[in-house]
């Protein structure tokens, strides 16, 4: 609500009330603020000797942090983009087997959605790092090594399940007489679901696939504490370990991980607007199919 | 499945201690988010910027991050406390920032007619609020508020790997690490444990999305 609805024109004296009301909340925001900053000063948490290895170029270990945080970036990068693909392709299978097949065939999926969705994503990575390895399941033999594949898959048993829901979400809320026609010319079930009914479903679900993706990239932080894959946050970890300044190190690893998943947040929520504008996707697919992706965003984050 | 049924009792312990966990997290930030989603509405600037900063941080961060900040960072400015309150007081922090949106769109959900019209009626501005505003937005958004918590349930998982000790997956890792059981079935039986809250309350909330819902 833009404009106050609720209440009529305000008189000089409310408005006088309004304005108090205002200052002293900015006052207790700044003496917040204030108060925060000096604990840090006292503690010599500004002082060159904690963050010059991350700011000063010229510091002697700038240039192996940031090298370690590189590798972290790129390895994190790595195994969000690896577990994302798999996602989307295995989510899109369950999805189209759950739309096509009958009652009885739907069971054994439904199933398999809801107990992969209701586990923590952490359990799933221990699941894929240290179960698999230990019932013999032998991963090493893959590039990039036994700690990135059973963390890609802890990360796909996820979010192919998530995925699988926004997929079915997305193909059920567009027009009936899609389906209809497209059968109606003569397109085999197959044929529809691949030509007519996934394309449109996958332009609707794309701001949903990209939301997934930052919460995929929060996730590969999770493997710290069940292997030594070193993304970022690992890599963060031993920084901080071994020139003891926690608060500079883990601000910088936040600012990028913010950076990121900010800038991905921006680019789902441009691409929504774009096909809400555009009359191509009627408004109430788009919202159909970021409804479902919602509780999905939250449901992964950790 | 023995290794499970033999150790029954640390499982229950373990389940009571995450449970006990989210208890004091769902209140914690139940708190702070509605607070932070004042905030984002409310017509002061630096009040509205503060918000934004809030959930745009947090929501952007993972979890293990925010944890590892307040457990090494806080003692650095003489903060110490023990696991179990930095595990806490993490969850908190992040789990606040997804309660503040969910409150935020709920209040958004409201269309302005709704409040123009009781107004047009001759309410006042409580009693619009009361009968009006309040019962429409809060409908909306008890289905996001309930996948928040559930959410916040399995990331106390997150908490217990971060070693506060005593929880489900701390009692996982006991008995695979010091006893050298088997990972597979005990972690199974960790997994089980978990799906035992979480299966239920996802149920329950489509239930009670059902009811609540408002046809428009």
């Amino acid at each position: 609500m833009s404009e106050p609805v609720l209440y009529d024109a305000q008189g000089p004296r409310a408005r006088r009330r309004t304005l108090i009301g205002t200052v002293v909340g900015v006052l207790l925001l700044a003496l917040l603020v204030f108060l925060v900053v000096r604990r840090l000063d006292d503690r010599g948490q500004f002082s060159m000797e904690k963050w010059g290895p991350l700011i000063d170029p010229s510091n002697e270990a700038f240039d192996a942090v940031w090298r370690l945080i590189r590798e972290g970036i790129v390895n994190t990068i790595r195994a969000a983009l690896i577990a994302m693909v798999l996602s989307v392709v295995l989510g899109t299978l369950i999805a189209v087997a759950r739309l096509s097949l009958g009652r009885a065939g739907r069971i054994p999926l439904i199933g398999l959605v809801e107990l992969f969705r209701g586990l923590p994503v952490v359990v799933l990575v221990y699941f894929g790092v240290r179960v698999l390895d230990d019932v013999g399941v032998d991963l090493r033999g893959l590039p990039g090594g036994q700690e990135l594949w059973g963390l890609v898959i802890g990360l796909t048993a996820y979010n192919m399940v998530i995925f699988a829901e926004v997929v079915r979400a997305g193909v059920e809320s567009l027009p009936r007489g899609q389906r209809e026609g497209a059968l109606a010319t003569g397109l085999t079930n197959g044929q529809t679901m691949r030509i007519v009914l996934l394309p449109q479903a996958f332009r609707v679900m794309l701001p949903a696939i990209i939301s997934q993706l930052v919460v995929v990239l929060k996730d590969t932080s999770l493997v710290t504490f069940v292997a030594n894959y070193d993304e970022l946050l690992s890599q963060g970890e031993s920084i901080q370990r071994n020139l003891d300044n926690p608060i500079q190190t883990f601000v910088v690893i936040a600012l990028i991980y913010i950076a990121i998943n900010y800038t991905l947040g921006r680019i789902a929520q441009f691409i929504q607007a774009r096909q809400a504008r555009s009359g191509r996707v009627s408004r109430t697919t788009t919202t159909a199919a970021t409804a479902t992706a919602g509780p999905a965003h939250v449901g992964g984050g950790a | 499945m023995s290794p499970v049924t033999d150790n029954l009792d640390l499982y229950l312990d373990g389940f009571l201690t995450s449970l006990g966990i989210c208890l004091w997290a769902m209140v914690g930030s139940l708190l702070l988010g509605v607070v932070i989603a004042a905030c984002r509405v409310s017509p002061v600037p630096p009040l509205r910027a503060f918000g934004l900063f809030w959930v745009t941080t947090f929501r952007n961060t993972p979890l293990s991050l925010v944890l590892f900040f307040c457990a090494f960072g806080l003692p650095e400015v003489g903060i110490n406390r023990s696991f179990y309150t930095f595990g806490v007081l993490g969850l908190v922090l992040y789990t606040s920032a997804f309660v503040a949106e969910a409150v935020r769109a709920g209040i958004n959900s409201v269309p302005a007619g709704q409040a123009e019209a009781s107004r047009s009626l001759g309410l006042t501005f409580a009693q619009s609020l009361r009968h009006v505003v309040l019962p429409q937005a809060l409908r909306t958004v008890v289905p996001p508020l309930g996948s928040v918590i559930i959410a916040m349930f399995k990331n106390s998982a997150v908490v217990g790997a971060f070693g506060v000790g005593g929880d489900l997956w701390s009692t996982g890792q006991t008995l695979t690490s010091a006893r050298g059981l088997e990972t597979l079935p005990v972690f199974t039986g960790v997994a089980l444990f978990y799906l035992a809250i979480t299966l239920p309350a996802g149920g329950l909330l489509q239930l009670i999305e059902r009811r609540v819902a408002i046809a428009r």
